[in-house]
């Protein structure tokens, strides 16, 4: 009963911060640049473009009104027209944020498969040469400028040993010559649905590095979070009454106390996936990755500014969906979270 | 033979502060099928003592003893392997003791499947049958709920219960009422009783209330400042204690004191800690 | 020394001396730099890319600047980016969170809310969004980035407050008929300053790794001026065959990141203190 009353309040609290990121996002974009209508009439455009520009764009409407304008397009997915490519934007973002999820659910996988476990491990072994080795690494990766790591994994896989792809999503032959039919836009899934093993292949292993790049901050989060987590974990009554039981160190550590510390492993969830969703705007630009990331970029470059509105929106939207979920998640794992 | 056999034992846990001698002299004589009462203040020792009998102290802690034998092994070596077969806990606040994230049958389980490879249904009957036997109403309820929706006598029942589901003989009960109030505190005690009566339990019982002593121990052991400076029949130390501190601890209870009187107290007694003479006086 | 050595440990004291050198790179950059001319932005473009060597010890870029000289320059850029994030977001941060704290009730529901929606963004995002709505240059670089800092210094500060709120000497001043604001002022700040100037000071690391990613993505300062992260961007073109153009920017901004937080690391561990391992 708790829980239900818990999740329908965080429902409304969600809500409620959708319609304030779409307030923001408004005014960022429409109201803070100087004249949207001159970027929107094209290059050296005549007073005369500007004029309809402004009257097509809606620019002379009072503010509320282009705000409930602006927020029921966004609520229809009605994202306009791109000003540099007069594309429709929404036919875009179902070309790229396919490739940008892919990218975030694989390095969000990575990090926890990584930093769980090394941070449970360094917990049980606290003070000694292993906890010192992997605390290092941990604060090392989260000091990691993202583009700089991506560059050096270049550098080093690439350049130097040759055993990875530099950049794209799959190699010319798979891309171009024989692209894989698009059915979820999911790479690795089409080409199995397509039966291609090699075509699977082939993007498993042009989604490493990217993957690893965006997995390395958030993977030294996980490691610190449920290292110091665990440690307070372990100090409690409860373990030392259940190794008077005579369960097993292993059992202990991870039956015991790590579902102890699976709050701070959902939040790492939310936060590596949230990294991956931002950090896909450097690394992708780096990877030559046709995601939504490398989108935004061109479109911060060309001024853009429903593109850029657009992405921002999606983007946050996923994210704040994903904190729902994290945040329903821990109320079911941890029940004395849903009775504060 | 004495089930448990202590002679001499000495513990000194490493800290970043330099070395505590947190035992320094205990013997404790504990026979098979009694409830062995050790009575102490807080500091005393006692609750170091137990941890030491299931090997779960902390690393590079020093314990020596001329003997610290559990049924003829020497628990320095086979502690590890007895506790959660032969010795169990039962700590002070059960809510503390089991895990607030697990429900109580993953617990409980996690006991079962140790010691016995049956299929899941055999073990949940098991679970069910155990805990009907310690008096909880409802046991598949209970097995289904998460701690904190249990109330303490219950958790405390769930706890005791694991330790029969090891199999144990041996209980080391570190305070197991002082966490609970006065009637389930009782009902406890009681159950404490029928364990050693019908299952041939030995119970050690760590405490700081006499009247617990009172109720159920046969024989008691009183600490003070990791010392034991007497032992015997609970009834005897109770009524003719032999040891001044012993005297001056009984004296200090609310019913010792006629009505109207202050209360006594222990202070302006001490004992050397390196020698164990008994000093009286003010000095420190 | 002893004392510093002792309360931080040998990591701590290293990366306190560490950030200690930056700063002194950024203080004394044209004596330091071997080629101030060029630091500062003078093409020399006869020595054009050329690989490190005894007279530039990490290269030159595309206009034959020494990357050296480049790099002690563009600490200052870099580290008043970071500084100036932080305090911009303690400026808005700490009253949004004390007011909130302080007054409780709908006041606190009201600013918590608006705190949470720019929560709500992940934060470079929202960064990228108001730097591309304002135009790249340094303190727009530093504007957008605080803009996603502060909530978290109105939530540190808000606990704060809460906690304050209750103490007896703030019930003591409010009974005497002392105004909000000279309780806030007068009691309350002074009591939450410490701990979140120390936080802050520990943000700078992570202030400039943010600012460092706008940089990166041509948001950041504009040419002649030159930070860290606008550098590895510039050294991309000629990546990886003159690899040494981006790896020694690249590397720096790592180097000052690691030392904020190993020195964070090691202050929170004395703050906490050996009295976990009693428990």
């Amino acid at each position: 009963m708790n829980i239900i009353r818990y999740i329908l309040r965080r429902m409304v609290l969600s809500a409620f911060v959708v319609v304030g990121v779409t307030f923001l996002v408004f005014t960022v974009a429409q109201v803070v640049p100087s004249d949207p209508a001159a970027l929107y009439a094209g290059p050296r455009p005549s007073a005369e473009q500007i004029a309809k520009a402004r009257v097509e764009l809606n620019l002379d409407a009072p503010l509320p009104t282009r705000f409930l304008t602006f927020a029921s397009a966004m609520a229809t997915g009605d994202f306009g027209v791109s000003y540099k490519s007069r594309r429709l934007i929404l036919e875009d973002l179902k070309a790229y944020l396919p490739a940008t999820l892919e990218l975030a659910v694989f390095s969000t996988a990575i990090a926890l498969l990584f930093g769980v476990p090394l941070g449970v491990m360094a917990a049980a072994r606290q003070g000694r040469w292993f906890d010192r080795l992997a605390s290092l690494s941990a604060i090392a990766s989260v000091a990691m400028p993202t583009f700089f790591l991506a560059m050096l994994l270049q550098l080093i896989f690439s350049q130097w040993l040759g055993v990875m792809p530099l950049s794209g999503r799959t190699s010319r032959e798979v891309g171009i010559t024989d692209p894989v039919a698009q059915v979820t836009g999911f790479l690795l899934i089409d080409s199995l649905l397509a039966g291609r093993p090699a075509a699977f292949g082939n993007a498993m292993l042009h989604l490493i590095l990217p993957a690893l790049t965006l997995a390395s901050y958030p993977a030294g989060v996980a490691m610190r979070l449920t290292r110091s987590a665990m440690i307070e974990i372990l100090q409690r009554r409860h373990i030392t009454a259940a190794r008077a039981l005579g369960l097993s160190q292993r059992r202990i550590l991870f039956g015991h106390a790590l579902p102890n510390a699976m709050g701070p492993a959902l939040t790492v969830i939310g936060l590596s996936f949230a990294f991956a969703l931002t950090g896909a705007v450097l690394v992708e630009i780096i990877f030559a990755w046709p995601g939504l990331g490398r989108y935004v970029s061109e479109a911060i470059l060309a001024k853009d500014f429903p593109v850029i509105a657009a992405v921002t929106m999606v983007v946050t939207i996923c994210y704040v969906v994903m904190n729902l979920i994290i945040d329903v998640a821990q109320a079911l794992v941890d029940p004395r979270v849903a009775l504060t | 033979m004495p089930l448990l056999e202590i002679r001499g034992l000495s513990i000194t846990i490493p800290t970043p502060k330099g070395d505590v001698r947190a035992v320094r002299a205990v013997d404790l004589s504990v026979e098979r099928g009694e409830i062995h009462g050790v009575i102490g203040e807080s500091g005393s020792g006692k609750t170091i003592t137990g941890t030491a009998m299931l090997g779960l102290l902390p690393q590079g802690t020093k314990v020596e003893a001329e003997r610290f034998h559990f049924d003829g092994e020497d628990l320095r070596q086979s502690a590890d392997r007895l506790r959660g077969n032969r010795i169990g806990l039962i700590s002070q606040d059960p809510a503390a003791a089991l895990n607030p994230v697990l429900r109580i049958w993953r617990q409980m389980d996690d006991v079962l499947r140790l010691h016995r490879k049956a299929p899941r249904a055999e073990r949940w009957a098991e679970a069910v049958a155990l805990l009907a036997s310690i008096g909880l109403n409802d046991p598949e309820k209970v097995l289904r709920s998460y701690p904190h929706e249990l109330s303490g006598g219950m958790l405390q029942r769930v706890v005791i219960a694991q330790a029969l589901a090891t199999g144990a003989d041996f209980l080391i009960a570190d305070e197991p009422t002082t966490a609970l109030d006065v009637a389930v505190a009782m009902q406890v005690l009681e159950l404490l009783r029928q364990l050693v009566a019908t299952r041939g339990l030995t119970v050690l019982l760590i405490t700081h209330d006499m009247d617990v002593i009172a109720e159920v121990c046969d024989r008691v052991t009183v600490l003070y400042h990791g010392r034991s400076l007497e032992n015997g029949p609970a009834e005897q130390v109770l009524q003719r204690p032999e040891h001044p501190y012993t005297r001056a601890l009984l004296a200090a209870l609310p019913d010792a004191a006629p009505r109207g009187e202050r209360l006594a107290t222990v202070e302006g007694l001490f004992i050397d800690p390196e020698t164990g003479a008994l000093l009286q006086g003010d000095q420190p | 020394m002893r004392r510093v050595i002792y309360r931080l440990g040998w990591p701590g004291t290293i990366a306190l001396l560490c950030v200690m050198g930056f700063i002194c790179m950024a203080l004394f950059a044209p004596w330091l730099a071997p080629y101030p001319a060029q630091g500062a932005g003078a093409p020399n473009v006869v020595a054009k890319l050329s690989p490190p060597s005894a007279d530039y010890w990490f290269g030159t870029d595309h206009l034959g600047r020494d990357v050296l000289s480049r790099v002690i320059y563009a600490t200052r850029i870099s580290l008043s980016n970071g500084i100036l994030i932080v305090g911009f977001s303690l400026l808005i941060g700490l009253p949004i969170g004390l007011a909130a704290g302080y007054f409780g009730g709908w006041v606190d529901e009201a600013l918590m809310r608006v705190t949470d929606v720019f929560l709500a963004f992940p934060a470079l995002l929202l960064a990228v969004l108001m730097a591309a709505a304002m135009g790249p240059g340094f303190l727009n670089s530093v504007i957008a980035v605080a803009v996603t800092w502060w909530p978290w210094y109105a939530r540190l500060a808000r606990a704060e407050g809460m906690v304050l709120r209750g103490q007896p000497y703030v019930e003591a001043a409010r009974l005497a008929g002392v105004s909000h604001p000279r309780i806030i002022l007068r009691h309350i700040l002074p009591a939450t300053g410490r701990p979140l100037t120390v936080q802050a000071a520990l943000d700078v690391g992570p202030a400039l790794l943010t600012a460092a990613a706008l940089s990166f993505l041509g948001l950041g300062v504009l040419p002649p001026d030159a930070d860290w992260g606008q550098m590895v961007d510039a050294g991309r073109k000629f990546f990886p065959a003159r690899w040494w153009y981006s790896v020694a920017p690249g590397l720096t901004i790592f180097l000052v990141a690691l030392s904020f937080s190993v020195l964070g690391d090691a202050l929170r561990d004395r703050t906490k203190g050996p009295s976990r391992a009693s428990a």
